[in-house]
């Protein structure tokens, strides 16, 4: 009968074993984040840890970056499971192309600008506005406004300014 | 990036000077830079940055494409001719027909803008048509 006295207390210490054995949600944090400040680009994930799953946090710069964090983490004594939720920055949005205005729109669009400066003569091909003649000074920027508001693809003034 | 260095000063202004939808983009050796001004004196302030850089604006590197911000609630705006009377026109185009002129420094309704060059405008007279944008300014 003795045994079954003794018996509680061998599972307790057996328990009490065991649990030692297993590192601490806190140490393997530790781990973790030492093993991942040691490549700077992964340096500012954040670990968290919970009964053993780690979880990832932070951005990274690309997939293969996140990937060999998640290995480093599951390398780690104590992990169980690791949870990825790094992120990857957004992709660089291209600037929408240039819209050159068509050249019969741009055509009817310039001869209006530049019907009250007789002295000047525009042409328009291919979205080019080219400007010949001559100008006074004062009134150039008031042209220049103008048709830079058209949306040609370029102007190429060879105006004599006065 | 030597154009967007060229003109830098002037896409810093911009920045400064409070302009928005701001759009810097450079495309087989021409820089574009649209945007929309608060005000016609910042419009102003940046053609003479440009002014600065291309006293004759012959570069032929640039198209600065600045409108100025008009409160939607604007109905008046004023003729800014030289000296002459605005015409007004049965349509958007110079090849369309007169159908009533504003004196030069007249007030004048705003009907629409839906045009960007050619505005649609009132006199006090009640003639209605499309009028020269440059030649108007918001009161």
């Amino acid at each position: 009968m003795k045994i079954l006295k003794v018996l509680p207390a061998m599972v307790l210490v057996t328990a009490i074993g065991f649990t030692s054995c297993k590192p601490k949600d806190a140490d393997i944090k530790a781990s973790i984040e030492k093993s991942l400040k040691d490549d700077p680009a992964t340096a500012n994930v954040s670990v968290m840890v919970n009964e053993g799953v780690a979880t990832l946090s932070g951005e990274v710069k690309d997939d293969a970056t996140k990937a060999a964090s998640a290995e480093k983490a599951k390398a780690v004594k104590g992990v169980k499971d690791v949870v990825n939720n790094e992120t990857l920055p957004a992709p660089e949005v291209a600037p929408a192309p240039v819209v050159v205005a068509a050249d019969d729109a741009l055509t009817s669009a310039v001869k209006d600008a530049t019907k009250d400066f007789s002295t000047v003569t525009a042409a328009v091909a291919d979205g080019v506005v080219t400007l010949t003649g001559t100008i006074e000074k004062s009134k150039l920027p008031k042209l220049m406004m103008a048709l830079n508001g058209l949306h040609p693809k370029k102007i190429d003034n060879k105006l004599t300014v006065k | 990036m030597a154009l967007q260095d060229k003109y830098k000063p002037l896409t810093d202004e911009a920045t400064a000077s409070g302009v928005t939808n701001l759009s810097v983009r450079e495309q087989d050796g021409v820089l574009y830079i649209d945007g929309t001004a608060p005000t016609g004196a910042v419009k102003d302030a940046l053609w003479a940055k440009y002014g600065e850089i291309d006293p004759n604006f012959a570069g032929g590197d640039l198209i600065l494409n600045i409108n100025v911000a008009m409160d939607a609630a604007v109905t008046k705006v004023k003729v800014v001719t030289e000296s002459s009377n605005l015409n007004i026109r049965k349509g958007p185009g110079t090849d369309q027909p007169i159908v009533g002129k504003a004196a030069h420094g007249e007030t004048i309704t705003l009907v629409n803008k839906s045009n960007d060059q050619w505005w649609l405008v009132r006199t006090d007279d009640g003639e209605e048509g499309y009028a020269y944008a440059q030649y108007l300014s918001a009161e």
